[in-house]
């Protein structure tokens, strides 16, 4: 229960930051990706399950908001999730590297997919340029970001961790 | 054994599988639906307005605030200096001011002669503040602080200042989602102010970094169009309402057909610095509408 209120406080969080603050620190008009970092350390921290949740709700939150289509951002963000999930059984907390190497890939994945429904579909073809005017700009800043964000969400999962362990061990 | 099936005594879980599967149904339903209807629309912009629309709205002003007060203490100083300043202006202006009453005597008159102007004061408008912009970096749409509660509808015209913003796509009991005429997926109807030529503009992310939107498709067989000529929203125009300024052209080719010109314009809006914007509370009358 304690888990479930937090993790949806973090998702809000995270939009509304998002489409606020990080909106006024915008480097060149980028911002990055918050919801990303968050969806991708719920993966590889949690497993899939809780992975694909986060990442459909972050999703869904920027569907109702700003997307064209109800679902299409909660199924990529939800992927994403499920797939970092993947990596949950090679995942130490102490180890940064895989972190940032996988939040890394799922920003550029999210681009890229975000390129082809979003621009392709329209006929929109100058993919370099869109390539190294949004989606490498918002893969570096969502990176600088993570380096902050996410030693923040590793202490709050450590923080709920201990606290279920210690509840669990009560009931024994 | 299927992992889904319950076991006594067992705690029921749903496997990650299981649950991707469902929710990407879920999603491709959803698309789907919303692709071709808004039903969902309703519920879904209520459900954020109740949950997320209070947040934004909270920091935003929080924001403004302590900017504004961090600004005021920087003043002070240089406000008593201005102060003087400012009442040796007082002379100046009053002498000024009875000039210009003489001109506004005449411009009223020149106003009526041209009644494009007064047709666009006579427009109803509603003031609303920019509580969030778009979380992506593909698209320029933003979320403004007022919905249908205070009257406002879909396809109803945003300006800033003087000139075309975009229009309301989304509304909620307490918020609305402006569409820029900057956005990449964005066309609208304009008209060539001087020549009455009809033309589309479009905004391209490509172009975006320039400032700048494109046009294309203006017929102008004599040649009349040249640089600098304003654009309105044009009469054809089934969600503009007629005459609010778009930009001004800054460069215009011959296309390859030899029939048709585009080009460039600079956007009346500056769109970086938006912070209010007036909602035009009035909707374009339609084929349908009686």
């Amino acid at each position: 229960m304690r888990r479930l209120v937090i993790s949806a406080a973090l998702v809000i969080l995270c939009f509304v930051l998002q489409s606020t603050v990080f909106k006024e620190l915008a480097f060149g008009g980028i911002v990055p990706n918050l919801m990303i970092v968050l969806t991708a350390s719920y993966g590889f921290m949690r497993g899939e399950k809780s992975g694909l949740i986060v990442g459909f709700f972050c999703g869904l939150l920027a569907d109702i908001f700003f997307g064209g289509l109800l679902g299409l951002y909660a199924m990529i963000y939800m992927y994403i999730g499920y797939l970092n999930g993947k990596f949950n059984r090679v995942f130490y907390p102490d180890d940064i590297r895989l972190p940032l190497v996988l939040i890394l890939i799922s920003d550029f994945v999210y681009g890229i997919i975000s390129y082809m429904t979003l621009f392709l579909l329209r006929g929109r073809f100058h993919f370099s340029y869109y390539f190294s005017n949004i989606i490498l700009p918002e893969m570096v800043y969502t990176i600088l970001i993570t380096l902050l964000l996410y030693p923040i969400i590793l202490w709050i999962n450590k923080k709920i961790e201990n606290r279920e362990q210690r509840s669990a061990r009560k009931f024994v | 054994m299927s992992p889904i099936v319950k076991r006594k005594g067992e705690k029921f879980t749903l496997p990650g599988k299981y649950l991707l599967f469902i929710l990407t149904i879920l999603c491709t339903g959803l698309i789907v639906l919303t692709f071709h209807t808004d039903i969902l629309s309703a519920p879904a912009s209520a459900l954020g307005g109740f949950i997320v629309t209070p947040l934004q709205e909270g920091i935003s002003k929080a924001g403004s605030w302590i900017n504004g007060r961090s600004e005021e203490l920087v003043q002070i100083r240089s406000l008593l200096k201005e102060n003087e300043e400012l009442k040796a202006q007082i002379d100046e202006l009053t002498m000024e001011n009875i000039r210009l009453q003489q001109d506004r005597y005449e411009l009223t008159n020149l106003r009526e002669l041209y009644e494009l102007d007064v047709q666009y004061d006579e427009y109803d408008k509603v003031g609303a503040r920019i509580i969030a912009k778009d979380t992506g970096n593909w698209f320029h749409s933003f979320v403004i602080d007022k919905g249908y509660d205070d009257g406002l509808a879909i396809d109803m015209n945003v300006m800033a200042g003087s000139g075309l913003v975009g229009r309301i796509t989304d509304v909620g009991p307490n918020w609305s989602k402006v569409m820029s005429i900057i956005a990449d997926n964005s066309n609208t109807s304009g008209m060539v102010l001087s020549t009455s030529d009809n033309l589309i503009v479009s905004g391209d992310l490509e172009l975006y970094a320039e400032g700048v939107i494109s046009f294309e498709k203006l017929v102008d067989s004599a040649d009349r169009v040249v640089e600098g000529d304003k654009i309105v929203t044009s009469n054809v125009s089934d969600k503009y309402l007629p005459g609010i300024l778009i930009g001004y052209i800054s460069s215009i080719n011959v296309d390859s057909n030899n029939l048709t010109k585009s080009g460039l314009i600079t956007p009346a809006v500056d769109f970086e610095h938006l912070e209010e914007v007036l909602v035009i509370t009035q909707q374009k009358q339609t084929v349908g509408d009686n």
